[in-house]
């Protein structure tokens, strides 16, 4: 936080009380191995990699022995796939835009006013995680209007509905490491509207909640398997599953791909609440 | 509803020729469930005065800022600035900076940034605006942080950033909420000179609130007391030092002391001597009575028989304040330093009354 400025004393009082010690033996930061912890780590990795690693080996293992890449290539040609990974990444968009439009100016609003009614909010938007997924399926299909009955993108509704839990826990972190009222009041003052507020001082500061909320959708769209099968749509999760090709081991592949895709996505996450937690430290 | 404003009371002497607006603060009610933050509260400020709302917690100075700057509504009452009122126009219509007790610089943008956001949104073009910021952040002292964030900022330079953002925006009035409290007492001194240079220099009407006296007095063209949601008064700071217009006054600014007295007509016996009661006697409660002296109202002169048993000093530089305990009770009295050295603790004194004149009040009561 302090900055240098001339006549600053730079060395702390407390230090300048310390004696020079020329023969100190200098601290040394030794990895320490402890069992216990280690233990646990090992089975833990164990536990997740294994599993991927006879997928990898599954779908990359060469009819006449040896590992091979072309499956990889081959994935892009498989009947099916193209159409599968576009409505996804439509769903996805889609999901996406219509959660943030929805829970951004919610979540501010309920931090700015409704302090009170976050622990409500709590409970609401842990529902659809309680609730079967199916029970979203059916209700959604029976309140829809016709016009959305049978188009693909009512999956987004529902998907929506689902990505609220992530969404609301990322945005109400987020929230709570600003001075929200403070930046609000001090923008309002200067002139600016409420919509200025949002997208010229709250969601450049909102970065890594956003981007950490923006993920975890794209993860459970490209995830989600019941809602899209029992609708009849087949997104990439649909496809892995139901696909028919000639290379089953391709379809494995893809389901490969996608679990190290989401276990980057949730590295990057976890780096970004750390880098905002910083953030917030320092100012 | 129409309400008098004491029009002799709004101008101070030296002020009241600058380019700031006048505001007019007019039997401001506010409510906060079964809290009244602000009860019937009237004030008008001259243009280009500072005048700074002084009060302990919840006294409503805070409230009635907020009020002025658009982020809270009057349940009753309006607010006049420039002669209009402007009680329903919305926070960011009025035009006013304002600097927050909490740090509330922008994290994402650096000092320049900060300081040009309020022209970006009055679309001045990017050149103006960048060489405007750049020539408040001077005016501030910090040329040599244009392009620093705030979490590279300390503390005060983080609050001179905010005052030249606030400035930028050539607002009618500045709006100042406590902005020193979280500074260290080195970095509140230098910059209370500085806003005040500042203000004085560009003549902008300003509204300081604050809980700490000093700040208040050493600053303000004029003070403002409040207690629960009221004005209690509003003068120069040595008017409302010298003569407090209430006891919460006398009690709440600077130092006194509290000692029981007779009334004698329009005359109180204190400590032996009669003087004159201050201020209105119709006003002056029934039944037993104190009288609120300040350090430099009594005097006190050894004498092995006095009353008066020397219980504390204080060194103050020129000034020792003294304590001597009298009849169950402390009071302060200001003696020159030199003249303190027989004043030793222990040593018995006569203490007597120098005032022309005594603020009474009913004893307070005993918890």
């Amino acid at each position: 936080m302090a900055s240098l400025e001339l006549g600053q004393v730079l060395a702390d009082p407390s230090e300048i009380d310390q004696p020079y010690e020329a023969d100190a033996p200098l601290k040394k930061h030794r990895f320490q191995f402890r069992w216990g912890r280690g233990t646990i780590l090992v089975l833990a990795a164990a536990y997740f990699i294994l599993p991927f690693y006879a997928g990898m080996e599954y779908s990359l293992q060469h009819p006449t022995g040896g590992f091979s890449l072309t499956p990889i290539s081959q994935i892009a040609s498989a009947p099916g796939f193209a159409s599968a990974l576009w409505l996804s990444t439509q769903l996805a968009v889609i999901t996406m835009a219509v959660v943030m439009v929805l829970m951004v100016p919610t979540v501010i609003y309920v931090h700015l006013r409704l302090p009170r009614f976050r622990r409500v909010m709590e409970v609401i938007t842990i529902l659809p995680i309680i609730i079967p997924p199916i029970a979203y399926s059916v209700g959604v299909l029976e309140s829809a209007p016709q016009w959305l009955r049978n188009s693909q993108y009512l999956l987004a509704v529902v998907y929506v509905i689902l990505a609220m839990p992530y969404v609301y826990r990322s945005l109400d972190s987020g929230l709570g490491a600003l001075d929200l009222k403070t930046l609000v009041e001090a923008s309002r003052s200067l002139g600016s509207s409420w919509l200025m507020t949002i997208w010229r001082v709250l969601v450049p500061n909102l970065r890594a909640a956003l981007m950490s909320a923006s993920v975890l959708t794209l993860a459970l769209v490209f995830g989600e398997f019941t809602i899209a099968n029992v609708d009849n749509w087949q997104t990439v999760p649909v496809w892995i599953y139901l696909a028919p090709t000639d290379n089953p081991r391709i379809n494995t592949l893809v389901a490969m791909i996608a679990l190290l895709a989401t276990a980057l996505v949730l590295i990057l996450i976890v780096s970004l609440d750390r880098s905002q937690s910083r953030n917030s430290r320092r100012s | 509803m129409v309400v008098t404003i004491d029009e002799s009371q709004s101008t101070a002497p030296g002020v009241g020729t600058g380019v700031g607006a006048p505001v007019v603060f007019e039997n401001l009610t506010r409510r906060f469930g079964a809290t009244t933050a602000l009860d019937r509260f009237s004030l008008a400020i001259a243009p280009g005065e500072l005048v700074a709302l002084l009060g302990p917690s919840g006294c409503g100075k805070t409230t009635a800022l907020r009020v002025l700057a658009g982020f809270e509504r009057p349940d009753i009452g309006r607010i006049l600035v420039d002669g209009k009122d402007v009680s329903t126009v919305p926070a960011q219509r009025r035009n006013m900076g304002m600097v927050f007790q909490s740090y509330s610089l922008f994290p994402n943008m650096d000092a320049r940034d900060n300081v040009a956001f309020g022209l970006q949104l009055r679309h001045q073009r990017s050149v103006q605006r960048r060489t405007r910021a750049t020539e408040l952040l001077d005016l501030v002292g910090l040329a040599d942080h244009v392009t620093k964030y705030p979490h590279q900022l300390s503390g005060g330079q983080q609050q001179r950033v905010a005052l030249a953002r606030a400035l930028a925006i050539e607002p009618r009035v500045l709006l100042l909420d406590e902005p020193l409290s979280a500074l260290d007492a080195k970095v509140r001194a230098e910059l209370r000179d500085q806003i005040r240079a500042i203000q004085q220099r560009l003549a902008i009407t300003t509204v300081f609130v604050t809980h700490d006296q000093e700040e208040a007095m050493s600053m303000a063209d004029r003070v403002c007391v409040m207690s629960r949601g009221h004005l209690e008064q509003v003068d120069t700071p040595a008017v409302l030092y010298s003569q407090p217009a209430t006891p919460f006054v006398g009690q709440f600014v600077g130092v006194s002391s509290r000692v029981p007295v007779t009334r004698h007509g329009n005359q109180v016996e204190v400590l032996g001597r009669d003087v004159p009661i201050r201020g209105d006697l119709s006003a002056v409660p029934a039944g037993d009575l104190e009288a609120l002296l300040r350090p430099e109202d009594l005097d006190v002169t050894p004498n092995p028989n006095g009353l008066g048993i020397v219980n504390h000093r204080s060194f103050l530089g020129a000034l020792t304040r003294v304590g001597v305990g009298l009849g169950g009770s402390t009071v302060r009295v200001d003696v020159r330093s030199p003249q303190a050295d027989d004043l030793v603790l222990g040593t018995r004194v006569d203490v007597s009354v120098t005032a022309r004149d005594v603020l009474v009040t009913t004893p307070q009561p005993t918890s």
